[in-house]
């Protein structure tokens, strides 16, 4: 997917500007956080679970050669066949090798957010196939040709009346108003229906991938994911290296806090465990699967200081309770994954240099990391993240250099008292009248969106100093 | 213990409390350390002032620059090690001597760093948990006005601040808090944040304010000047008359001089 990172203070603005969608963004900060934690309370083994859950991720990660190889064993001894792709581009010539092996023209595609990485889909229209996003959200993106704004709800930034107006552009509806959301929902899945009885070949993402006994793991809500796995004749399941687990019962312990963090339900609608093909005795399911794994950049991760990204089960809940992520929206982020968790994994999975100002977006407060499921540090990765920035000098000069002198002269306390009780009383002194300042050189920033408080008088040292020899006096005169 | 031995134990050696003032409060609200040596002299303890502290290095690391944080932070350590309690108020300040400095340091500044954070605290939770302030004997004289209280993020999720200031106003002040919606959503603050990213800040801070006017009360209560003057800041643009100030302020009673942001 392109990616436009690089100008998110730009595409932050442009968000903010957009009142409609704004005004929706409120709505769902204020809402999101609410199902969350109802759901979380009233499941009183949530944070034994989270410790628990943490520990096998870890166990995973530490062995994860392993774990792939029991995988792969696993699964091929059950009739898959199992690919490993190092970046994104060998990703998508696997998957076309395969819808062509087929004579494959249609492709029905389940939610996945690793094939929105590697952009599956323009690859695969590129060579000509037609791809057919089934998942509500998604579909409903593609039509618009825009990208996922939130990794568990892709649209989440369109209004019922926009995708009422987008269908009636796209589809042909004749005198039907489709008034209510729910005659968006039947229209959707009239036209998804035929797109998944003639599609060769289904595409879907996994949850997890059971090294145990080789199976992937899916939940949805729409039961597209089925539908896409049993239909087609050829089922290709894409995901990472990293979601291997090592027992079934790990991945269904790590269900119950995804689907909690995620949308506030106990279980989702459809949870499916995909074995293999069909065998004989078998009524329907493809005749050929495969699993598609890839890297990128995955090990280089799992070697590095943020190893602990690669344990996000990808629920969201982050980016529902970050206060930016609310305010801008996830396309501000320019690429795929959004709020806390995109503003790591975008540096680490593209480049620092395209994407340093994401991890600038946080105020550390912290609320991210509260909530998140896997128990991840989310503000400290992302301040480590600032380091590298700091370290690389990408961060702009005024900014490094100005924090720099900063430190320096607070190391200086003498210089920044003497200095300090210079400045700070001038600065009173101007502002008495009001108390603050509209406008101040150096604070541009700042004042730009508030006014500036003024100093209440003398510093407090220069007080206090003086307070204390006033006492001194008083001794030697008594 | 008899009689005759208690009269001759010494009287409890009163707990010796260096303040670390914090940078914002000595240039922009000295009132915050003033009020906060009262209060911790009520709590009947012996209050230092270390001259040479300046600042926690907050700036720095928050920014990524961990070599000069890691200066700042054993300048601090060394100012403070000679105390049995350093008292800050200040919830990131505190939170920054107390969670961060640890895993900034290596080795024996990591050892030393782990001393200070032992015997580092936030005003209010000192005041309350290990100072057990009590109101003074005579009563109060004025009655505060209503107040809403805002949660610095850093206090309420590294130091789980919550129930001592709201006690605190109750006990001391003899105000019930008034909550805000969204008590637990960042103001917007977040140090270099609020002026490397204006607009966004300027949302978040927006939205703080709107939901603590909308409680109705009078003034506008917090332990973090960070976020005190972000929200003063934009109460001033645009007009509204919450007062904003200290909660040291508040607890002290000593509230006559301006508020935050506002003129004489
Ligand atoms: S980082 Fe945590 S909260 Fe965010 S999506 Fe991943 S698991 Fe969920």
């Amino acid at each position: 997917m392109e990616q436009h990172s690089d100008t998110f203070l730009d595409n932050a603005s442009a968000a903010l500007g957009n009142t409609a969608q704004a005004e929706r963004r409120d709505v769902i900060a204020a809402f999101a956080p609410l199902i969350r934690s109802a759901a979380v309370e009233g499941f009183t083994e949530f944070d034994a679970l989270r410790q628990h859950v943490k520990r096998v991720r870890q166990h995973s990660l530490d062995h994860l050669e392993y774990y792939l190889g029991q995988f792969e064993h696993e699964a091929v001894h059950n009739g898959n066949h199992v690919h490993f792709a190092r970046d994104g581009d060998e990703l998508n010539s696997l998957v076309l090798d395969i819808c062509q092996q087929h004579d494959a023209r249609h492709v029905a595609k389940g939610k996945s957010m690793v094939t929105e990485e590697t952009g599956l889909n323009d690859f695969l229209q590129r060579a000509g196939l037609e791809v057919m996003e089934t998942d509500l959200g998604e579909y409903i993106i593609q039509q618009a040709g825009e990208t996922p704004s939130h990794i568990v709800a892709p649209a989440l930034h369109k209004s019922a009346g926009e995708i009422r107006e987008l269908f009636q552009a796209k589809h042909k509806l004749g005198d039907r108003e489709l008034p209510e959301t729910v005659d968006l929902v039947s229209e959707a899945r009239q036209v998804l229906r035929e797109h998944f009885l003639k599609a060769e070949v289904g595409i879907i993402g996994a949850n997890a991938l059971i090294a145990e006994n080789g199976y992937s793991m899916l939940v949805t809500n729409e039961g597209n994911g089925d539908l896409c796995a049993n239909l087609p004749r050829v089922l290709i399941v894409c995901t990472t290296i990293d979601r291997v687990l090592p027992l079934a019962q790990d991945a269904t312990a790590m269900l119950r806090l995804l689907v909690r963090s995620a949308t506030g339900q106990s279980q989702t609608c459809y949870t499916s465990f995909y074995s293999g093909p069909r065998r004989e005795s078998d009524v329907d399911g493809p005749i050929e699967t495969h699993f598609v794994l890839l890297d990128n950049k995955r090990s280089e991760i799992l070697d590095s200081d943020y190893r602990e990204m690669l344990e996000c089960i990808r629920c969201g809940a982050c980016l529902n309770h970050c206060p930016i992520y609310s305010a801008v929206g996830g396309h501000a982020y320019g690429w795929v994954y959004t709020g806390p968790m995109g503003s790591i994994l975008t540096p680490l999975l593209t480049s620092l240099e395209q994407s340093h100002a994401l991890p600038n977006a946080c105020t550390s407060c912290g609320r991210c990391a509260e909530v998140c499921p896997a128990d991840i540090p989310l503000p400290d990765l992302l301040r480590d993240l600032r380091h590298e920035e700091n370290s690389k000098k990408l961060s702009a000069p005024r900014w490094r250099l100005g924090l720099k002198l900063h430190s320096w002269l607070t190391r200086h306390p003498p210089l920044y008292h003497a200095l300090t009780s210079i400045v700070i009383p001038v600065l009173h002194w101007f502002g008495r009248k009001h108390g603050n300042f509209e406008r101040l050189p150096l604070a541009a920033g700042w004042t730009s969106q508030r006014n500036f408080p003024a100093p209440e008088g003398k510093t407090f040292m220069q007080q206090y100093k003086a307070q204390q020899k006033r006492r001194e006096q008083g001794k030697h005169e008594r | 213990m008899n009689e005759r031995d208690r009269e001759h134990s010494p009287p409890q050696r009163k707990k010796r409390v260096a303040l670390f003032v914090t940078c914002l409060a000595d240039l922009f609200r000295p009132s915050v350390a003033f009020a906060s040596i009262k209060l911790l002299e009520q709590a009947g303890c012996e209050v230092t002032v270390p001259l040479r502290q300046t600042c926690c290095g907050q700036p720095a690391y928050n920014s990524g620059n961990y070599e000069d944080a890691v200066l700042q932070a054993q300048e601090v350590i060394q100012l403070l090690a000679g105390a049995d309690y350093v008292v800050v108020p200040s919830g990131s300040c505190a939170g920054m001597i107390s969670h961060h400095y640890p895993t900034l340091l290596d080795g024996e500044w990591r050892d030393r760093a782990l001393e200070l954070a032992a015997k580092t605290f936030e005003l209010t939770v000192f005041l309350k948990d290990i100072a057990h302030i009590r109101p003074k004997r005579k009563k109060s004289p004025a009655k505060l006005p209503s107040v809403a209280y805002h949660d610095g993020c850093a206090g309420l999720r590294e130091l789980q601040i919550k129930s001592q200031p709201r006690d605190l106003l109750r006990e001391l002040s003899g105000v019930e808090v008034c909550e805000l919606q969204q008590s637990e959503v960042c103001c917007g603050f977040g140090g270099t944040f609020c002026a490397k990213m204006p607009a966004i800040s300027g949302k978040m801070v927006d939205d703080k304010l709107k939901d603590a006017v909308a409680t109705g009360a009078r003034i506008l209560a917090g332990g973090d000047l960070g976020c005190l003057l972000n929200i003063a800041g934009r109460a001033e643009r645009l007009g509204e008359d919450i007062e904003v100030r200290h909660i040291a302020e508040l607890l002290s009673m000593q509230f006559d001089g301006p508020a935050i942001g506002k003129g004489k």
